[in-house]
């Protein structure tokens, strides 16, 4: 095993995977975002596309199969194992910007996911622009055929997985989400495990 | 200002804030597939905070378009569908990264975009499968916004990515509004959300 580590709410990690790598995110408690991107570990500028992804699989939810695909249509890395079944990737990462727009100004201070992404991403030359729409990993999204779109109560469990293929070398950016105004983190943002065989 | 972008082609203009810009389909199965940049060129739209904020999985009338630093970009004011897809991404478009260079944009750039006139079905199946709706943009359709800042906006008239039918042109007429109350009377009503964007927007820049 080349990574077994524990992420707190609130902080986060930047990985080197290389091609081939396998990483697993355990949804140490349950009901947990996880909210992640990926890069092509040698351009960055080469990162996650959600919409693309979601144009190649003609469908919303990312589960087992769903290839991770990048703004130049690479394949960044496959979904091989999940014990979720379903995770999101339009719902973005909480910024303290929209958390002033979707509940007041009263969370303009509250520590949000894009703090995170910058923290960690700063060391790789990942900044503002850099960041993009992710992953969601074990969040709620219901999408539905009247067009709407909320975030839900999770369906995750304690100890529920995904697990990811990187298809090259990779850098993945994660920010486990310390949200407390939505049900994304079950209103109790809880520790997650990054498992790595590489 | 009045100009025609053909089929198949891409375009871009500044869009000083409180101007509307108004997208016509000149022929069925159009699509506008656009990008919009904020005032300080960095801020870009955010679908996702777009939607989230909004509750909806589509964007109409009566809906804010949100920068990534939650902030108004436009307002959706009037549209003719209320239904424009903003889940599958502009078509992969030489023309359109052409049109951000043009600006000093680059592949770093490239984020969600509104297929405006295009219409993706949702099944309510465990996967939310995604369908094509081949009938939904009519000639003569179309939608305006309203900048709530000054704007850089890219139009790519590509076909959408998930048509199969030939790609059409589309009219811009970009206007100066006089229009400044985030609801028009008897128009859509905006969220709370939105108009707690479009207040700060305001207050910090419009
Ligand atoms: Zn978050």
């Amino acid at each position: 095993m080349s990574l077994d580590t524990v992420v707190e709410p609130g902080d986060g990690a930047l990985l080197t995977v290389p091609a081939n790598g396998r990483l697993r995110i355990v949804d140490l408690h349950g009901n947990q975002a996880v909210d992640t991107l990926f890069y092509d570990s040698h351009d960055i500028d080469n990162r996650y596309s959600a919409f693309d992804t979601i144009r190649a699989q003609r469908a919303v939810y990312l589960t087992t199969g769903s290839r991770l695909l990048s703004t130049s249509g690479d394949e960044l890395a496959v979904i091989t194992d999940d014990t979720c079944g379903r995770h999101d990737t339009v719902g973005g990462a909480c910024s303290q910007e929209s958390n002033v727009i979707r509940y007041g100004v009263h969370t303009r201070h509250q520590h949000a996911c894009r703090q995170t992404f910058l923290t960690y991403g700063a060391r790789a030359g990942i900044g503002q622009r850099q960041l993009t729409h992710n992953v969601n990993f074990f969040m709620n999204v219901p999408v539905t055929s009247v067009g709407d779109l909320r975030f839900d109560d999770g369906l995750s469990a304690p100890g529920r997985y995904v697990e990811l293929t990187a298809s090259r070398d990779l850098l993945v950016l994660i920010s486990n989400c310390p949200q407390v105004n939505n049900p994304c983190n079950g209103w109790n943002p809880t520790p997650v495990q990054l498992l790595g065989w590489w | 200002m009045k100009h025609e972008i053909p089929a198949a082609a891409a375009w871009s203009a500044p869009v000083r804030a409180g101007r509307t810009i108004t997208l016509t389909a000149l022929a069925d199965n159009a699509n506008a597939s656009t990008l919009i940049i904020g005032a300080d060129r960095l801020d870009r739209l955010n679908i996702p905070d777009t939607l989230k904020s909004q509750m909806s999985a589509r964007i109409r009338a009566g809906m804010v378009l949100m920068s990534d630093r939650g902030l108004a970009l436009a307002t959706v004011v009037a549209s003719g569908s209320d239904w424009h897809d903003c889940l599958i991404g502009a078509p992969p478009d030489r023309l359109l990264q052409l049109e951000l260079a043009k600006h000093g944009f680059g592949a770093a750039d490239l984020h969600g975009s509104v297929n405006f006139f295009s219409k993706v079905r949702v099944t309510d199946d465990a996967r939310a499968s995604l369908t094509f709706d081949p009938d939904h943009a009519r000639t003569g359709d179309s939608v305006t916004l309203r900048a709530e800042q000054d704007l850089l906006v890219f139009v790519s008239t590509a076909a959408h990515p998930l048509s199969t039918t030939e790609p059409a042109p589309i009219a811009v007429h970009i206007e100066t509004s006089v229009q400044t109350e985030p609801a028009e009377p008897g128009g859509p009503e905006l969220r709370a959300e939105a108009v707690r964007a479009l207040e700060l927007t305001r207050e910090l820049i419009a």
